[in-house]
């Protein structure tokens, strides 16, 4: 059968084939109780078996975290007073995305492309069974861009990967402190002419450990004993400060 | 020095939250109050989750008024009886309370609700409060008649009386158990003690003696806080602990250190400060509810109802 397998392969890959070989610096990121943030390096090379063709090689980087339904609300002033009136529902939307190229996006990714592998932030949100209590969700889609731009939960970097000797390329992508737990997947992409020409998934497990680890569970696997915890720890505080206080005066 | 926390999903900084638990701390000791009507506005302004900062605020205030109460029984200042009626209405309220912020919170309307609350009990307390307490400077400016203590009202003539030995008081349970229910509900959705509500209603409402006021509220204060925190916890596992543990350090010590500067002022002074702090609160809120949003968009995670 290993034959049949590597037959397969010579046939699969065309003569020029150019392929992508990745690495990550780290895969696993530990939210512990100093996480102030984290980096993933994502570095790489292009493989090729002949002389490349013609067109710029260009590379692209995406980090998504895992996905979560979210409501998006708009305020309106209802008696002169702003509330909350209109709500869209997304079904799933990455908690955390960035996207880092090489160029410009609009011009390394053609439509098709990006229509299949899902890359721009448009493409990434699905809008399913949304426009529930307003009329226009396309604005409301806008709106969860722009506010997780602005909170640098979605990132679009583009440029920020560079190539090292036309060969080798390397992207540093910033990973925030309020990340949400989760596998997060990292897929590079080869372009030329706004084509993808290979594609790499790679997954990063972001996971609480130590004290945040096991308060985190305590609070939604033992909410009573985490509640009387969190009692017991005020009423000591109060009792030992008057005591204490009471002491050094005496 | 920045800290994780592991439920509210935010990294703050470990000194900034102990400088705020310290400096409301200090207010709280000087002016005799639990302080969380002023930590969950400024946990909300800092970035924590409106719901995670309630259901946290409740947890501090429960050490505040341990504090507070333990200073209270050296001075035997405490109706123990009187605390117990207050605090069965309390539990009532509280568990509606709860449930009304779980209600909110599938609406939507969950940060509106508390804002409105908030303007509008901090208002009228600190109004009627900032009131009272001029009248009260006036009148020991002229030196005039002080006014009588125990005042004979509407609220005497009520069926089921009992008698609360400690405050020399044969009323009926019904206003006792109203009030308690009131506090007992704004802890649940404003992560308030209620000692601003409680402490004018027993002696305006109820007429007690000043001097059992204090303890008596911070001793019923003790438990609907308590038990408001157990709630959220339960229900929407939104209290964070590390979050508590560093407001309730820089609480103690602020609070001890309010209480030597609060003696060395006049109480009518303090009452005109505490009631111009409680305004501010308010219309700092109240301005936020009136001004349009930079961004008219929220995002919050979760499905609709």
């Amino acid at each position: 059968m290993r034959w049949l397998a590597v037959v397969l392969c010579l046939v699969a890959a065309p003569v020029g084939a150019e392929s992508i070989v990745a690495g990550l610096s780290q895969n696993r990121v530990s939210i512990t109780a100093d996480f102030d943030g984290s980096e993933i390096l994502v570095y790489g090379a292009v493989k090729r078996e002949a002389p490349a063709p013609e067109g710029a090689l260009e590379v692209i980087v995406t980090v998504e975290g895992p996905a979560t339904p979210v409501t998006i609300r708009k305020k309106d002033r209802r008696a002169g007073i702003w509330i909350n009136t209109e709500a869209v529902h997304v079904d799933a939307a990455p908690s955390f995305y960035a996207v880092a190229t090489t160029g410009p996006l609009r011009s390394i990714l053609s439509d098709t492309e990006d229509l299949r592998y899902r890359i721009t932030l448009p493409r990434v949100i699905r809008a399913v069974g949304s426009a529930t209590e307003a009329g226009d969700p396309a604005e409301f889609i806008e709106a969860l861009q722009r506010i997780r731009l602005e909170d640098r939960r979605y990132r679009v970097l583009q440029g920020a990967v560079e190539f090292v000797e036309e060969t080798l390329f390397r992207a540093d992508i910033v990973l925030p402190a309020n990340l949400t737990e989760g596998e997060y997947r990292v897929r590079l992409f080869l372009t030329r002419d706004g084509r993808v020409i290979d594609a790499q998934d790679r997954v990063v497990g972001v996971r609480k450990e130590g004290l945040e680890r096991f308060l985190y569970n305590l609070a939604i696997q033992q909410p009573w004993i985490y509640g009387l915890l969190s009692l017991v720890m005020a009423a000591v505080a109060g009792w030992g400060a008057s005591t204490l206080f009471r002491l050094v005066r005496s | 020095m920045q800290l994780y926390l592991p439920i509210a999903e935010v990294s703050v900084n470990a000194f900034l939250i102990l400088g705020l638990g310290g400096i409301v701390g200090f207010l709280s000791g000087m002016f005799g109050v639990g302080g969380g009507f002023l930590i969950t506005p400024l946990l909300f302004f800092i970035g924590v989750p409106p719901a995670v900062a309630v259901a946290t605020g409740a947890n501090q205030v429960v050490a505040s008024s341990v504090s507070g109460v333990l200073a209270q029984l050296r001075r035997k200042a405490v109706d123990f009886r009187m605390g117990s009626v207050l605090l069965a209405g309390g539990f009532a309220g509280s568990a509606v309370g709860v449930w009304v912020f779980q209600w909110m919170t599938r609406l939507g309307q969950v940060d509106l609700f508390v804002q409105l609350s908030y303007v509008l009990f901090l208002g009228l307390i600190g109004a009627m409060m900032l009131q009272e307490s001029l009248r009260a400077w006036f009148r020991a400016q002229k030196g005039g008649p002080v006014r009588r203590s125990h005042v004979h009202t509407w609220v005497h003539g009520l069926p089921l009386k009992m008698k609360f030995r400690a405050s020399g008081l044969y009323i009926s349970v019904l206003p006792p158990l109203a009030v308690g229910a009131l506090v007992g509900f704004l802890a649940a959705i404003m992560g308030v003690g209620g000692g601003f509500v409680m402490v004018p209603a027993m002696i305006y409402l109820l007429g007690m003696p000043t001097k059992v006021v204090v303890g008596t509220s911070l001793f019923q204060i003790i438990f609907v806080t308590a038990f408001t925190t157990l709630m959220h916890a339960v229900t929407n596992q939104t209290v964070d602990i590390l979050l508590a543990f560093l407001l309730i350090i820089g609480g103690v010590i602020g609070a001890q250190v309010g209480t030597q500067v609060g003696v060395r002022l006049k109480a009518e002074q303090l009452r005109i400060l505490l009631a111009l702090l409680v305004l501010a609160v308010s219309v700092k809120i109240a301005l936020d509810l009136l001004i349009r949003p930079s961004e008219l968009y929220s995002v919050m995670p979760g499905m609709l109802p």
